[in-house]
């Protein structure tokens, strides 16, 4: 199999899609956050607890939308103690970030060995189906690329869209975006700055977590320890890669996805020439060398990382 | 309700406020032990005794704190200049894979030789490997802690990648891991029949010279001005860059001996599970630290007291051992939530608006 075969293949672009899913609620979430001016470094711990959320609420014998349902509840709890922390308290948001992530990471780890104190093998659920609607799923290309995926897929797709709507084309995103940029005019607005950060930082949160419970309702059925596995730091280096824009963080959660679903097939193809640690690091290099290219002409949202106090200039 | 900054610094709130946030960690932690069904108080009795309950207890805490010291220096250092080096993990296995390669056959010399050459080539590596992302950042602009975190990663598939390859020991019926490091190059044991080793010594040296360094030399001052403001730092002449590169150099260097220490001291050759998460955990350290390198030494010893105490307290009562992690992770958020209320004080009511 040559590259050319492997990029004309369906296995391979379904297979992008799927491993950019997780990604592109996460990207979303870190986007929503950093526009309001809240860089949330507390993303790899949010993807655990919403893994591990999703998949308890389904093993307790909630319908799978409802584990959905409770994964953006428990990324909603951790981005209101980031918010608490880093908005009126102003405290340093990466440290606080990590924090988060230490914090979600061990207590969903705390949660589920509490629960199942000697289970070696990890219980599994009906994760999400694939779509495979009549006559569209029998399309050529599109249909399997598309419609084999699960409906989470579909629903990272529309939030992609409802993100760059509700940015682009409403108040409130103009609100949101004002925060991240210069939280004085927003003041001077009669607009409350506190709870627009509040507001962003925790829906954003909720959609990373929605981006966890992706692994163990979809992609796998069930909870493991370390399946975040960086996932939530290539989110953090995308938001950067797409200067803060929807469309472009959509275009580079599918580039990321593509390395990945490659690295996988050329390392069966060239794994006794070289070393399958090299295909496995490619992802890591790529997303470094996107920064750097980025970083120059990087469009920060211009209040990033500061700290706003009412009534103090 | 209004924030305002304390007018003056009392000394005494800088000492209290981590004591006081490890206690309210410690007590927090009594609600995922309340959660999991077990005796609180008996629980409490029991990490207690894991750590100060017999001598191997408590050289096995000293032991867990020493990876710990360095990662907690080598994350207070960057921090004083706000140089986010998120990246110890994957230095410190620089600095073992480097202590590994000369250390087990490459050179063969006495031990006066063997021991200082394994500890260069360890600082060397980890310090090489923070100077890339300050490079990036400095040059290009490249945020050091997505770099720097990234790096972890690639490190550690590296490292991977060199025990089933080239490092790979023969003998090791197969198992991705290197050959033993030779005898002459292996830190002395500090006590017959206990794990404690050398490398405790040599990190609380580097906290000394550490805390010389920053405190009384003018380097200290710059790195300090640089992290305080370094635009300022800029107008009054400092070159800011070749600062940065420095304290990533040192930083990265510390994280190293880290990895140094482990597997000369401790475990003596190197697997890919040779750190069970001792970089992150160094910034909890240095949080609660203050970033202050002495204290670096005080607050390792209490989070090494914490992990090998929940360790046996969770194997004594049958509770998950991810409670230390977790109570570690609550440490940290509580220290930066004492922190603020160290330099702020929060008023309600009329009195605010005056």
């Amino acid at each position: 199999m040559d590259i050319l075969q492997i990029f004309l293949s369906e296995s391979f672009w379904a297979a992008s899609l799927r491993i950019a899913t997780p990604l592109i609620f996460g990207v979303m979430g870190a986007l929503l956050c950093e526009r309001a001016g809240v860089l949330n470094l507390g993303i790899e711990g949010i993807f655990a607890a919403g893994a591990m959320a999703g998949w308890m609420a389904v093993w307790l014998g909630a319908p799978l939308w409802l584990g959905v349902g409770a994964a953006a509840c428990a990324g909603a709890f951790f981005g209101a103690l980031h918010a608490t922390l880093t908005v009126p308290l102003g405290l340093s948001q990466h440290v606080s970030g990590l924090g988060i992530t230490m914090l979600a990471t061990s207590a969903s780890y705390f949660l589920y060995r509490t629960a199942l104190p000697d289970v070696t093998s990890p219980p599994r659920i009906t994760p999400f189906q694939p779509l495979n609607w009549p006559v569209v799923s029998d399309i050529p290309f599109i249909g399997p690329v598309f419609f084999g995926q699960t409906a989470l897929t579909w629903l990272a797709l529309f939030t992609v869209l409802a993100v760059w709507w509700l940015l682009a084309r409403t108040p409130l995103g103009v609100a949101l975006k004002a925060v991240g940029d210069n939280p004085d005019a927003v003041n001077a607005q009669g607009l409350s700055v506190y709870r627009l950060r509040f507001g962003a930082v925790m829906a954003g949160s909720a959609l990373m977590a929605i981006g966890g419970a992706f692994l163990t309702m979809s992609a796998f059925d069930a909870f493991f320890f370390g399946m975040v596995n960086g996932r939530g730091w290539i989110c953090i280096a995308l938001v950067i890669f797409a200067s803060w824009r929807p469309g472009r963080a959509l275009f580079g959660a599918i580039l990321f996805g593509m390395f990945d679903a490659l690295q996988v097939r050329l390392q069966t193809e060239a794994g006794a020439v070289v070393p399958s640690q090299v295909f496995l690091m490619t992802p890591y290099v790529l997303s470094i060398i996107a920064l750097v290219l980025v970083a120059r002409k990087a469009d920060y949202p211009r209040a990033l990382l500061q700290p706003w106090f009412k009534g103090q200039r | 309700m209004q924030i305002e900054q304390r007018q003056s610094q009392n000394p005494l709130i800088g000492l209290l406020v981590p004591v006081a946030s490890a206690l309210v960690a410690l007590a927090l932690a009594a609600i995922p032990l309340a959660f999991a069904g077990a005796d609180i108080g008996a629980a409490y009795q029991q990490m207690w005794q894991g750590v100060f309950g017999s001598r191997f207890a408590f050289t096995e805490m000293l032991t867990r704190a020493t990876p710990l010291i360095f990662t907690g220096l080598a994350a207070a250092i960057a921090f004083q200049a706000r140089l986010w080096n998120i990246g110890a993990e994957g230095q410190l296995y620089l600095g073992a894979l480097a202590a590994v390669w000369v250390g087990t056959g490459m050179i063969d010399g006495p031990m006066v030789l063997m021991i200082p050459l394994v500890i260069f080539a360890g600082a060397v590596a980890g310090g090489l490997g923070m100077v890339g992302p300050a490079y990036l950042r400095t040059r290009f602009g490249a945020d050091e802690v997505v770099t720097s975190l990234l790096l972890n990663f690639i490190i550690l598939i590296f490292v991977q990648m060199m025990l089933e390859g080239p490092f790979k020991d023969p003998m090791g019926l197969g198992w991705p891991q290197s050959e033993p490091i030779i005898e002459a190059a292996a830190l002395p044991k500090l006590m017959p029949k206990m794990r404690i080793h050398a490398g405790l010594i040599l990190a609380l040296i580097c906290a000394v010279v550490a805390q010389v360094m920053l405190t009384r030399s003018t380097w200290g001052f710059r790195v300090r001005a640089v992290g305080a403001n370094p635009a300022a730092a800029r107008h009054a002449g400092i070159n800011v860059n070749r600062t940065l590169m420095g304290v990533a150099m040192i930083s990265g260097a510390l994280a190293g001996l880290a990895g140094v220490s482990e597997v000369a001291g401790l475990k003596g050759y190197l697997t890919a599970d040779l750190s069970p998460g001792f970089g992150y955990t160094g910034i909890v350290v240095a949080m609660l630290a203050g970033l202050s390198p002495v204290g670096v030494v005080i607050s390792a010893l209490f989070i090494a007291s914490v992990f090998v105490g929940a360790d046996s307290m969770s194997r004594a009562m049958g509770v998950s051992s991810y409670l230390a992690d977790l109570t570690v992770a609550l440490s940290l958020i509580c220290v930066i939530v004492g922190g603020f209320f160290g330099r702020f004080r929060i008023r309600f009511g009329q009195g605010a608006a005056a």
